[in-house]
């Protein structure tokens, strides 16, 4: 049975459930549980949710060390741009223990990130910047664009043996869709096919999904079929669908609210010119943010970012173009 | 003089020290001779950290060490075999030759992480003191970092955690006088770590960490505690490095000590000269020692040197879990 629920709801049920489930589940983070009615303190205890002070990196350490015992923390960050101050355990600790000790130690981490909350938050606290972590192996980066995503992500990054970096996109916070009820799980790796079509594929990450989407319905009172692909997670990326999709229509376009250099769309316009280069019947159209910090006059950030208006655009001049047989 | 050292105690960290000892120096030769080919920082003359600590831990106590991690290993209880082939990037290494000196891990041993970033491995000990009070065991977690790492905010917001929730956790700090290249008065204005940590209200104690004896006899009243649910404590052991950062460091920066000052200072003959003295040692036993550490360290070389690489494919075998 599903029901309607808002995306953050739905990450919050399926952190709720996998605790009820599974008693190594820990939640640490601040401003956690601010009074004794907090729903997580009550069912779980103030052992399993702990409130920790303004200390990133000694927040993610102390979880890589429990996840080596066998527990599951999930280390609820709120701001994307605060595990950059932990840097070295996001990147040099816990996506690499595996690997150098030779597959000894397993670090079963959620680090629940918000980002993109370009509603006039400036420059430190909007940031898309999952591409940045898309050159860490061991590193497995989750995007859910919908709230049953948002559930089934949280669930399988929680019951993943590699640490996982959860972007939750603010914008999406209160958005409502259908959630499963129980359990719902939606494997990491696997991208979906949200619209289906046979002239070009879009593939859109998050919140840009929704206007991928809006951007296709336009396109089809043109004639045009845009097939729309929500990747879902960066890492490990299902390029096969892509590429599948890409030999279908011939065309591709990528929307994505990071910065150009270094965004999830220059890898996956690079996969596809790679592999998928002769199915393609034009060049690929990247749609991002302009490479510059999210300003905070919001004419300004509207300019910076993508749009329908943009992706409409974009989707035009691929399927306007043709590359010389 | 502390009260006389337990002859079993006493020859148990003789052996260790020595058994590190001949290994460091042996790595020495063989990092010259290229077949032990990466980045390598030796422990000589710091023995008596390591085996003062290490000798009184259980495989279950977690252990985290950091980029100067061969002594730690050794005396945590990890065959010389496994860590020189580790060292030599074989596949029969402790970590199949992926991780390498400054990552030695072995979980059977419970050496947990070496880290090579300073700092980096402190809140990881954090977390299996967490774990290991809330799985209601009496372990306890170890971590060792140099002065170095205590300048970091790393460190910093680790004592407050620590301190903070109560974790059974003994903050093992080697102060050596150096961070890398230069002497701790250039990084900071505090002399002694221990002073560091005033504020936080944890129990610490700084002694010669070049006496062995002293080392145990610390580290044991702070293990009985944390084991006992008290916690964290920082043992702060002033040591020194007779070797330079790094292998092949021309250490311009220091001058070499005199042989005669080393006489005095070098853990294992002091321990020797007290064995003497308390008449728990007699003549012959640490030449005997010393030849024992130099077969199994020759062992551990043929070992490794008869180990394949490892395989291309282990690559992309070991990226995710």
């Amino acid at each position: 049975m599903a029901r309607e629920l808002p995306y953050i709801a739905a990450i919050g049920e399926a952190v709720h459930q996998e605790m009820e489930r599974d008693e190594s589940v820990l939640y640490f983070g601040q401003n956690l549980a601010t009074n004794d009615e907090d729903p997580f303190l009550k069912a779980f205890g103030s052992d399993r949710v702990r409130v920790t002070p303004i200390s990133e990196t000694a927040e993610i350490g102390m979880a890589i060390g429990a996840a080596f015992a066998g527990y599951r923390p999930v280390v609820q960050l709120y701001m994307a741009e605060f595990m950059l101050v932990a840097m070295d355990q996001v990147v040099n600790e816990a996506p690499r223990f595996h690997y150098m000790t030779g597959g000894q130690v397993k670090v079963p981490i959620v680090l629940q990130a918000g980002y993109g909350f370009t509603a006039g938050w400036a420059g430190q606290h909007t940031g898309s910047i999952y591409g940045m972590f898309l050159g860490v192996p061991g590193l497995k980066v989750a995007v859910p664009a919908t709230p049953a995503d948002a559930k089934g992500l949280m669930t399988a990054s929680i019951r993943d043996d590699n640490p996982v970096v959860f972007f939750h996109h603010y914008l999406l916070t209160l958005e409502h869709g259908d959630v499963p009820e129980g359990e719902h799980v939606v494997p990491l790796g696997e991208a979906a096919i949200v619209r289906e079509g046979s002239d070009v594929t879009i593939v859109a990450i998050g919140w840009m999904l929704g206007k991928a989407l809006a951007a296709a319905e336009q396109l089809a009172g043109e004639g045009v079929q845009a097939e729309v692909i929500d990747p879902r997670t960066l890492a490990p990326l299902d390029t096969a669908t892509i590429l599948q999709s890409v030999e279908k229509t011939g065309r591709l376009v990528v929307v994505d609210q990071s910065t150009r250099h270094g965004s999830a769309a220059a890898v996956i316009a690079a996969e596809v010119a790679s592999d998928g280069f002769s199915s393609l019947k034009a060049p690929v159209q990247l749609v991002t943010a302009l490479d510059a910090t999210v300003p905070y006059s919001e004419p300004m950030e509207a300019y910076l970012l993508p749009d329908e208006a943009k992706i409409v655009d974009a989707v035009q001049q691929a399927v306007g173009a043709t590359v010389a047989a | 003089m502390a009260e006389r050292l337990d002859s079993d105690v006493g020859l148990e960290l003789l052996r260790t020290m020595w058994r590190i000892r001949v290994f460091e120096e042996r790595v020495g030769e063989l990092t010259r001779a290229d077949e032990v080919h990466g980045l390598i920082h030796l422990s000589v003359g710091q023995e008596a950290v390591a085996a003062g600590v290490c000798s009184q831990l259980r495989a279950d106590d977690a252990v985290y060490s950091n980029h100067r991690a061969h002594g730690h290993a050794i005396a945590k209880g990890a065959s010389l075999e496994l860590v020189l082939a580790e060292l030599m990037g074989r596949d029969s290494g402790l970590c199949r030759g992926v991780g390498g000196s400054m990552h030695l891990v072995d979980v059977e041993h419970g050496l947990m992480g070496a880290t090579g970033v300073v700092g980096g491995n402190v809140p990881l000990a954090l977390g299996s003191a967490l774990a290991g009070r809330l799985l209601g065991g009496d372990q306890a977690a170890v971590v060792f970092f140099g002065d170095g790492a205590v300048q970091g905010g790393i460190f910093v917001e680790s004592v407050n955690l620590a301190t903070l929730w109560r974790l059974p956790v003994v903050l093992v700090c080697e102060n050596n006088g150096f961070a890398e290249f230069t002497p701790r008065s250039a990084h900071t204005n505090v002399e002694r770590v221990s002073d560091v940590v005033a504020p936080y209200d944890l129990e610490r104690e700084t002694v010669d960490g070049n006496d062995v004896g002293a080392v145990h006899a610390a580290f044991g009243r702070f293990l009985a505690e944390a084991r006992g649910g008290g916690g964290p404590m920082l043992l702060e052991c002033l040591t020194h490095r007779l070797r330079g950062h790094y292998e092949g460091d021309p250490q311009r920066y220091r001058e070499a000590l005199a042989a005669e000052e080393w006489q005095e200072l070098d853990p294992i003959l002091r321990l020797q000269r007290r064995g003497a003295e308390e008449g728990w040692l007699d003549a012959s036993t640490p030449g005997r020692l010393e030849q024992e550490a130099r077969e199994q360290v020759e062992e551990a070389v043929g070992f490794a040197r008869e180990s394949p690489f490892p395989p291309a494919s282990l690559t992309s075998e070991l990226v995710y879990a």
